[in-house]
């Protein structure tokens, strides 16, 4: 292979798995801590991509400083009405939060139609985020980096790292951690557990939502966007190990980069059909995910 | 009271000896169906064409019917699921027992439906450009066959001195079957296939195949992807450092709403080619503008499709009027050869069942408009059946 294009690929994976971080984070810390299978996940990505809209409109070219606060806030607040009013009420029922989400999901999308069109609605990226950096001479003559690219990929690890910061560093964190172990242990010791759920739904939300803005520089906004992103985003989370947020982050790199050179082998519509068998095959051999959370209330979940 | 009974009697035996809409006639109505995805991934492109046939049914409604009988629509939704169209269609044809359908977008949605309009003997009118290599007596093909939109814009392409041509589409019937006419082209006419890439439908991610572009270093994009993926395809493209100016691309599936979602500034100076723009300036096409944005917003875009199925309402009250029936097989027998004058200029039904019509390129500009920069010499009689790609093949 010629090495601008193996690079080229390289760098593609590693965009990529930024994506699908991003996208997963959220739905891993939602998953893991409360076992809630969150189909509406996909829909607080498209939230966050209207949002980008809307700041977009009020604040022009600069519109991404208010972006990034009004969709994590936006959807945030979204999300703890959900788990106020519905999925609160499911908890230690993983099925039905499924079909309950799934109608969320449903409703959200045909929201997003009534409010903005079918059509979806244009974001473009500011200008400064237009280019990309070309080397110049060398073995490597050509090959670019597009800023929107790179944009991602920082954000996505600026992300990652505050996750993990706040789940290891944090007493917010311990408390997350101490529930995921044993919720009624954690209880007994005086964790907010009613408290810790929804504010770790919220955040997974405001995650989605800030992926949503990220999203929005590079795909469409549309009432089906989230749908595109779901399925992608609950490989990781299974890939990597069901509650832990490096896993997902370990797990995202392993399918970027996987993808990308599926695809720079083979073609892209073959890569998805690769992907996925290596997945299946994946988790027959290790179906706990790469990092798995070791817990007395896992094993009996 | 004779009169009524009579026309009864009339209707009885209209019923017996065709036996299939009966119902749809009694009441002074005719029915016909509109059968599109109003949900689903392509309810972006397929909505606004459901609300065209409905302008059209409603204009028709306002100036007295057709033969004495309002219009009655009966909407189905094929929520962008291929069985879903199959259902739908029986559903139309055997429950409502509709005097025809129009509907349909996707090759696969109108592949689904085609054993159910032939069984039930039933007649579909389908709007959108298409790859030919099918020809059913029970289909009224009113989209661009290959040689009306990809064989021009091939052609078009060659002229401006285009010559090693990367063809990147979605996966599916549509792209590949018109890629491997074009590649039959490419070759005949000495040019130079630099590539050639699919994308799921509705797939978002292009950066492995902005890699390939780049590495196949072609002087020109045919695109065929569909639906949502062209707007990821041209985000991602600008973003890699691409513009009109240092890669054209030629799109099949682009028009004036998809220009609007993609954001027009993404698109400038990008290459399309229809039967159709917004912006063509025949009277009937002003006419057709202003109505439709009188109805559905003064902002909202009017594409191709669209155009086609207005237009394909008002053949179709022709063809009944001229064969003084609602009997799908007399419709289908008297709309060979009808011409009208339509926004899309001056078409005549050929007896394969498609339209003679005319080719533009387009080149967008802002607001997601299209000028038009080239046409046809006049207009264009449908081919089916590429001779290069599929030999010896002809309509029944």
């Amino acid at each position: 292979m010629d090495p601008v294009f193996l690079s080229g690929q390289l760098f593609t994976g590693l965009s990529v798995a930024s994506l699908l971080l991003l996208t997963a984070l959220g739905l891993a810390l939602s998953f893991g801590l409360m076992r809630v299978i969150n189909m509406a996940h996909g829909e607080f990505l498209m939230i966050g991509g209207y949002l980008t809209f809307i700041a977009a409109k009020v604040a022009g070219p600069g519109f991404l400083w208010l972006a990034f606060p009004l969709a994590f806030v936006g959807t945030a607040l979204l999300g703890a009405l959900l788990e106020a009013a519905v999925i609160r009420r499911l908890y230690g029922r993983p099925l039905d939060t499924l079909l309950a989400t799934w109608g969320i999901s449903l409703i959200l999308q045909q929201a997003a139609r009534q409010i903005f069109g079918s059509t979806g609605v244009p974001v473009t990226a500011p200008d400064w985020l237009n280019g990309a950096v070309t080397v110049h001479g060398g073995a490597l003559d050509g090959l670019t980096f597009p800023y929107v690219r790179l944009f991602v990929i920082v954000l996505a690890a600026l992300v990652l790292g505050g996750m993990w910061l706040l789940l290891s560093r944090s007493r917010f964190g311990m408390h997350v951690r101490a529930v995921n172990q044993n919720r009624e242990m954690a209880a007994a010791l005086g964790v907010n557990t009613r408290q810790l759920d929804l504010l770790v739904f919220s955040l997974g939300a405001g995650i989605a939502g800030i992926a949503g803005v990220g999203l929005a520089l590079l795909s469409p906004v549309n009432p089906a966007v989230g749908s595109a992103y779901i399925v992608n985003a609950f490989l990781v989370v299974v890939v990597g190990g069901v509650g832990s947020v490096l896993g997902a982050g370990a797990a995202a790199l392993l399918l970027g980069f996987t993808t990308a050179l599926a695809e720079g082998l083979t073609s892209s519509s073959l890569a998805q059909a690769i992907m996925l068998i290596l997945v299946v095959a994946f988790l027959q051999w290790k179906p706990r995910g790469l990092i798995p959370t070791r817990s007395r209330a896992l094993e009996d979940a | 009271m004779n009169h009524q009974t009579n026309r009864r009697a009339r209707h009885l035996s209209l019923l017996l000896t065709l036996g299939l809409f009966g119902s749809a006639s009694a009441q002074g109505t005719v029915k016909v169906g509109v059968l599109h995805s109003l949900t689903g991934t392509m309810s972006i492109s397929e909505i606004t064409v459901a609300n065209a046939a409905q302008l059209a049914v409603d204009e028709i409604n306002a100036g007295g019917g057709v033969m004495g009988k309002k219009i009655e629509v009966v909407k189905e939704d094929g929520a962008s699921d291929w069985p879903t169209f199959a259902t739908k269609a029986e559903k139309l044809l055997t429950q409502d027992k509709v005097a025809t359908v129009f509907g349909g977008w996707t090759s696969a949605s109108r592949k689904a439906m085609l054993p159910v309009f032939e069984k039930n003997k039933g007649l579909l009118f389908y709007p959108v450009q298409f790859e030919g290599n099918e020809c059913s007596p029970n289909i009224i093909y009113t989209g661009a066959q290959p040689n009306q939109q990809a064989l021009p814009a091939l052609e078009w392409a060659m002229s401006k001195g285009y010559k090693n041509i990367f063809l990147l589409g979605s996966d599916y019937v549509y792209p590949r079957t018109a890629n491997l006419i074009l590649k039959k082209h490419i070759t005949d006419m000495k040019g130079k296939l630099a590539g050639e890439e699919y994308v799921a439908l509705g797939g978002t991610e292009f950066s492995s195949v902005i890699n390939k572009i780049k590495a196949a270093k072609p002087d020109v994009i045919i695109n065929t992807l569909n639906g949502d993926s062209n707007v990821s395809f041209f985000k991602q493209y600008q973003a890699a450092g691409y513009s009109a100016k240092t890669l054209p691309v030629i799109s099949f599936s682009i028009a004036e709403q998809e220009a609007q979602s993609i954001g027009p500034a993404l698109l400038t100076g990008q290459y399309a080619t229809w039967n159709y723009f917004q912006s063509l300036p025949n009277a009937a096409n002003k006419k057709f503008v202003a109505a439709y944005q009188k109805k559905y917003g003064a902002n909202a875009a009017i594409t191709d499709p669209m155009a086609h199925a207005y237009m394909d309402v008002y053949l179709w009250k022709a063809a009944v009027e001229k064969a003084k029936s609602f009997d799908p097989a007399a419709v289908r027998k008297a709309i060979v050869g009808i011409s009208v004058d339509s926004p899309l200029g001056k078409i005549t039904v050929d007896a394969n069942g498609s339209l003679t019509q005319t080719v533009y390129t387009g080149m967008s500009g802002a607001g997601g408009q299209f000028k038009v920069i080239g046409q046809s010499k006049g207009v264009v009689a449908p081919q089916p059946y590429d001779a290069l790609a599929f030999p010896g093949k002809t309509c029944p």
